[in-house]
């Protein structure tokens, strides 16, 4: 835990930027999601998300989405600055609707992603990642 | 499928003993005639498998004190179940009477006294004649050990992991599961496995780069035992990169993984496994919800949090068995193996009474060989203490006290932060402190005290930050250690609000002034996950600090006021 001041400064800055901003980012992710599903309702099921509970390294977080039958999946870090990560498209002779890439995690936050069914309807499912700046366990 | 009568059949060595002992029994002579061998190792064998676990020995060969917590908070479903029961409740709740041997074992009070009556526990070599003693009854017993092996003693820091090892080939395990492991760095941690004659495990241990199962560290091994088509899976601890610092094995990645946990119980069963053993360096919370949610899992041999239970834990079909910490104990459970199910199992916990069970001679003869080129550096006595030193506890320990007292007085700092780790043996009042006692507290691959500053709100990040691996409602986000130390600090901490609003009245208590969130404060501190931390190593900041002290005397510390519990 030996700290730079910058480091100290930037985490420190971190953390009174959280108490304002989950309202707006959760906000910006539901624009996303409006502009993916022209608004049309968000069931559940059918999707399957997988992210670690706690980032081993919130700059790099692997995280695998699969949705079978879906054309496309919309994945959202809604805590980050742009909270727009990847939106994947499978075509017709896909052999599978699934996805693994690593993103880049500003703070603690939900992942979400929404899939777009093949009859046009639309699934999502979110998990909440922990970003920490650990080192205190045993 | 488990009846309740055969979980009763449950039994725990001790508390069969004494019977009504009482208090004032205490006499040193009483507590050895009284305790016997035999009556320790008593075991009515049952089924055609047996299982023993040994877990966080933290290289901890000869024998010791080790006060249990007195505070042991449990959040969300876990509020009041346990592990988290301590004191008398605890011996209410297992029907134990006070002054036992068992309340001496498992419980914190009175524990100078009883400590004076019923000597040390554990050794590895006490361990060996309780393991020979099952295997003598039964053969084919599987010997698991949940890991936190190769860290923690002067001799284990000094050969880098290779006392610990040497010592438990002599034991003979069948398979080991890791964390503390991997503080030795992943080149040396890979020298040593490759040339281990024991399976090392771990399903969620994965190679960083590409996601993937790391090859050296298959997730499950199959054993033929008793007639029954045994699969031991391993689950190292989670949190490594987190907990501990992720640069020294950057080529690994962890992760609880319960999604892959569910494949490979399902692949061993496809296989034709008639028993499923978790060897698990989880957390004793972390196993209850793993065991709610991935199915066909008999039995789960848990590590990490340091808890020792009489009896297992029931999650759904399966039982999770916790074994202490420190060599303090040994669990033996034996299963009814039949028609590819568990139908039933014994169990016990037993309790390593180191002057009562006789030292197996040739495990003695391993250690103090082991020991043998550094018994002159660590016999050194550097100095008294008058009251008990002991670390175990959610929010401090007069162990922890001594050494951040020692970090502010020796590193001129106005707060001392100490890791909230459960290693670390205790010390009782008039007894010398000798060097290895403090490197038994303090030993680690990552040792530099540090010093740094930090401002007021930083350091509230901090102390939110550590709340919430200990107190977050969801055992998935909790990282198995207690609260971080504080020397100089005071606050109040609500288990029950969300992280950033958990910690209030932070207080500079050398002015007693609130602290303030722009102001900047000398911080002192070890065990840092960041790679380049410098500083002098703590061990020598605590051996110069009691030293000067000649014998340490650490008053009650009033200074975090807890609530919500």
């Amino acid at each position: 835990m030996r700290l730079t001041r910058r480091h100290a400064m930037a985490i420190g800055a971190s953390a009174v930027v959280v108490a304002g901003l989950p309202i707006r980012a959760l906000a910006a992710g539901d624009d996303d999601i409006t502009a993916f599903t022209g608004g049309a309702d968000v069931g559940e099921g059918g999707i399957t998300l997988t992210a670690p509970e706690i980032a081993e390294n919130g700059n790099t977080v692997p995280i695998e989405v699969s949705a079978e039958g879906a054309s496309e999946i919309l994945v959202l870090a809604t805590g980050n600055p742009v909270p727009a990560v990847a939106t994947f498209k499978f075509g017709p002779l896909a052999a599978s609707q699934a996805a693994s890439t690593r993103i880049r995690l500003a703070k603690t936050q939900d992942v979400v992603a929404v899939a777009k069914m093949a009859d046009g309807s639309f699934v999502k499912a979110s998990a909440s990642v922990k970003v920490t700046i650990g080192g205190c366990g045993g | 499928m488990i009846s309740r009568r055969d979980f009763l059949q449950t039994s725990m060595a001790a508390s069969a003993l004494l019977g009504a002992s009482g208090f004032g029994n205490w006499g040193r002579l009483a507590a050895q005639q009284a305790l016997t061998q035999d009556q320790l190792l008593e075991f009515e064998s049952y089924g055609n498998v047996s299982l023993i676990h040994v877990t966080d020995i933290h290289a901890q060969l000869k024998p010791l004190y080790f006060r249990e917590p007195s505070v042991n908070i449990g959040v969300g479903d876990n509020r009041g179940q346990v592990p988290h029961i301590t004191g008398s409740d605890f011996r209410k709740l297992y029907g134990i009477n006070d002054g036992s041997p068992s309340h001496y074992a498992l419980s914190s009070d009175d524990f100078t006294a009883l400590a004076q009556g019923y000597g040390r526990v554990g050794g590895l070599d006490r361990m060996a004649t309780v393991i020979n003693s099952i295997r003598a009854e039964r053969p084919d017993a599987l010997l698991l050990d949940g890991g936190d092996t190769w860290h923690g003693s002067y001799t284990c820091y000094h050969t880098a992991g290779q006392d610990m090892v040497n010592v438990m080939n002599v034991l003979k395990p069948d398979a080991m599961t890791f964390h503390w492991e991997f503080t030795l760095g992943s080149e040396r941690v890979n020298e040593i496995v490759e040339g281990l004659p024991f399976a090392a495990l771990g399903q969620n241990i994965f190679e960083s780069e590409w996601d993937e199962p790391a090859e050296l560290f298959p997730p499950y091994k199959f054993f033929e035992r008793g007639g029954a088509k045994i699969a031991v899976i391993g689950q190292a601890f989670p949190y490594m990169p987190i907990a501990n610092p992720g640069w020294m094995f950057p080529e690994y990645a962890f992760g609880i993984r319960d999604e892959h946990m569910q494949v490979m119980v399902d692949e061993v069963r496809a296989k034709g496994a008639d028993l499923v053993v978790l060897l698990s360096h989880n957390g004793f919370d972390v196993d209850k919800k793993m065991a709610s949610i991935v199915t066909g899992v008999d039995v789960i041999l848990s590590g990490h949090t340091h808890d020792a239970l009489p009896e297992p834990v029931l999650v759904g079909d399966t039982i999770i068995v916790a074994s202490g910490s420190n060599g303090k104990f040994v669990s033996r459970v034996d299963l009814d193996v039949r028609d590819g199910r568990m139908m039933g199992f014994r169990h016990k916990l037993i309790p390593i009474f180191s002057d009562v069970i006789t030292p197996d001679p040739e495990m003695a003869a391993v250690i103090d060989a082991e020991r043998a080129p550094y018994e002159d550096q660590m016999s050194a006595v550097i100095g008294q203490t008058d009251s008990l030193l002991y670390r175990r506890g959610n929010f401090n320990g007069t162990w922890d006290d001594l050494i951040c007292d020692a970090l502010i007085s020796e590193r001129e700092a106005d707060i001392a932060l100490s890791p909230g780790v459960r290693w670390g043996p205790s010390i009782l009042p008039g007894q010398d402190i000798t060097r290895e006692d403090i490197w038994n507290v303090t030993s680690m691959t990552y040792g530099a005290a540090y010093r740094t500053e930090m401002t007021g709100e930083f350091l509230h990040v901090v102390l939110e930050d550590v709340a919430d691996n200990l107190f977050n409602p969801d055992p998935y986000y909790q990282q198995g250690g207690d609260m971080v130390r504080t020397g100089g600090l005071g606050y109040s901490i609500d288990i029950n609000k969300p992280q950033g609003s958990r910690i209030t009245n932070l207080t500079l208590l050398s002015t007693g002034e609130a602290i303030d969130a722009s102001k900047t404060y000398q911080v002192a501190g070890w065990a840092s996950v960041n790679e380049g931390t410098e500083g002098p190593a703590i061990w020598d900041v605590v051996e110069n600090h009691i030293a000067k002290q000649g014998t340490v005397t650490v008053t009650p510390n009033n200074n975090v006021q807890v609530i919500g519990t």
